[in-house]
């Protein structure tokens, strides 16, 4: 048995197609990304060594920290939103008839692309056809925003989609943390007087608190990938309004040929992803379930 | 709680499914209509008239390619994917060697980095290898790019699977490759089908790679289709929504008839954080 299953020819064949497919596309382009990011490169022609000056120019240029600071915003929005899908997923686990039902409905929209949303989302905010402006011209009120074109407002319109999107799969996973507390415990808070609020809060809340430290982790890596969204609806416009620093990357690389300088910055975006992990990890974990 | 407490709290949750399930529906009857009737009806109208013709249009002027690309390209990617997870995560769980905690970790990198870091580098590296517009750089990122989450969520299965199963094959003179592929394969069928679903959602949905990858029209996708497509109706609202119903159509059916299976997965793939 032990002698079959340690055959070392048999371990690398079966450990080969994957191992080399996650070395060669993801590890490789990764170190590879610092490594560009030390260059003078329009993506073509050769490339020339500048040392430090892509990252220090980074460091200096305020566009970028502009998109960081959106990108932050989203990871803020986007973790103040999960106390409403955690109040959702509460009233849905409370013996509700047809809850599976609507976990599912609510579901929906986290199966589309982000570019279907972007553009069904763009026609929902059109400012003269649009079904939102549609209503408030409805209820009275005349003259409402051109959402996607007023710099002010336009990462908050952003955001409602990204809400949209995401709902479902924030209330799926509470729901099933809120299933899973014994019937038991609830049963003797009741008996001893507790309220719908108070075992809310003081019972439920602390029992699925775990799920909640992972969903927060979740909210902020993930709003500091976003992309596909942005990109399509406003390409970080207008004027850099609703840039993020994916879409900033990937304007100067593929916009203005920029390969070097976008490198750095990619380079930076791997950085503060897996810092902010680490920082967040470190801060939501209690002392027995810290690991990496 | 009384009688008045739940009917509060229905009204809620369904508040809450109306703002999940209107954009949709809206983007169905605008489906079927023509400018004149979607810029003067009221929103919510069902199309007098349904304009079918705006989905046989689309169709014919260039979504069926789009449609097609994407089919075949989520599907050569999803067996790839599945296949080599399975092999990795056999040869993790249950094959004795000494690399495979540091193996499994170096997987698991893939969960947690931006893809967007590793663009530019994909991209010239395809580049000298001549494989930019050319749709295998396509199934080759799919497929590597899934791998990670496929394999977390196979590993949990595959740790669950008896030793017994393993000992009584290779007592019987049963070698590796056929103790993987007609013992310990099949019996992975429940979670093999749930990485399927999970990764046809996430090839049919992807759209950076397509971007930055393809740029001859004959070999790109749904998502990236659909961008230029769009670009040309600019104005005509009924072919646009046409567009985007044919492209969600797949992944709706999908959830319809696997929804429970839809469920674990993007349950599992949360997991990773």
């Amino acid at each position: 048995m032990n002698k079959v299953m340690s055959n070392k020819l048999m371990i690398t064949l079966y450990i080969f197609p994957a191992l080399f497919l996650i070395a060669v596309l993801i590890i490789v382009p990764l170190i590879l990304t610092g490594y560009y990011g030390l260059m003078d490169w329009n993506g073509i022609g050769s490339m020339t060594f500048i040392g430090m000056e892509n990252y220090i120019n980074a460091i200096q240029d305020g566009a970028f920290w502009d998109s960081a600071w959106h990108s932050l915003l989203l990871a803020l929005f986007s973790t103040l939103s999960l106390v409403i899908y955690l109040a959702v997923s509460m009233i849905l686990a409370s013996k509700i008839k047809g809850a599976d039902l609507l976990r599912k409905i609510y579901l929906i929209p986290m199966l589309l692309s982000s570019v279907a949303i972007a553009q069904l989302w763009i026609k929902v905010y059109n400012p003269a056809n649009g079904i939102l402006n549609t209503i408030l011209r409805g209820i009275g009120i005349e003259n409402p925003p051109s959402w996607l074109a007023n710099p002010d407002v336009v990462l908050y319109a952003i955001f409602i989609p990204i809400l949209w999107q995401y709902a479902g799969f924030y209330i799926l996973i509470y729901y099933a943390a809120l299933k899973n507390i014994p019937e038991s415990l609830i049963e003797s808070a009741k008996i001893d007087g507790a309220n719908p609020l108070q075992i809310a809060y003081k019972i439920k809340l602390p029992l699925i608190m775990g799920v909640v430290k992972v969903t927060i982790v979740l909210a902020i890596v993930g709003s500091l990938k976003y992309f596909d969204l942005i990109y399509v609806m406003t390409g970080g416009g207008p004027s850099g309004s609703s840039e993020v620093m994916a879409s900033y990357m990937y304007d100067l690389a593929f916009s203005t040929n920029n390969f070097g300088y976008g490198s750095a910055i990619g380079f930076l975006l791997l950085i503060i992803t897996l810092v902010v992990t680490v920082i967040i990890r470190r801060l939501t974990a209690s002392k027995e379930d810290i690991q990496y | 709680m009384g009688r008045i407490g739940y009917i509060l709290l229905y009204a809620c949750l369904a508040l809450v499914a109306a703002f999940q399930i209107f954009p949709l529906l809206w983007l169905v009857l605008f489906s079927l209509k023509d400018n004149a009737q979607i810029f003067s009806g009221s929103p919510f109208a069902l199309p007098n008239d349904p304009q079918w013709g705006n989905y046989l249009n689309v169709w014919q002027g260039g979504i069926g390619l789009y449609f097609f690309n994407s089919v075949w390209i989520t599907g050569l990617a999803i067996v790839l994917t599945v296949l080599f997870a399975s092999m990795a995560t056999f040869a993790i769980t249950r094959m004795n060697w000494k690399l495979n905690k540091f193996v499994l970790g170096l997987f698991m990198v893939g969960l947690m980095i931006p893809i967007h870091s590793a663009l530019i580098p994909l991209f010239s590296m395809f580049l000298s290898v001549n494989l930019i517009d050319n749709p295998l750089s396509i199934v080759l990122t799919y497929t590597t790019y899934n791998l990670p989450i496929t394999i977390m969520i196979l590993l949990g299965f595959y740790y669950t699977l008896p030793r017994e199963i393993e000992e009584a094959a290779v007592m019987d003179g049963s070698s590796i490759n056929r103790l993987f592929f007609t013992i310990i394969l099949p019996m992975t069928t429940p979670v093999m089908a749930t990485t399927v679903i999970i990764n046809m959602i996430y090839n049919w949905n992807e759209f950076v790679f397509v971007n930055t990858f393809i740029s001859s029209d004959e070999y790109k996708t749904l998502t990236v289709g659909i961008q230029n497509f769009i670009g040309q109706y600019m104005t005509d609202w009924g072919s646009i929504g046409a567009t985007l119903v044919i492209s969600i159509i797949p992944v709706l059916l999908a959830f319809l008839f696997f929804s429970n299976k839809v469920v674990e997965g993007i349950s599992s793939s949360a997991v990773k954080g």
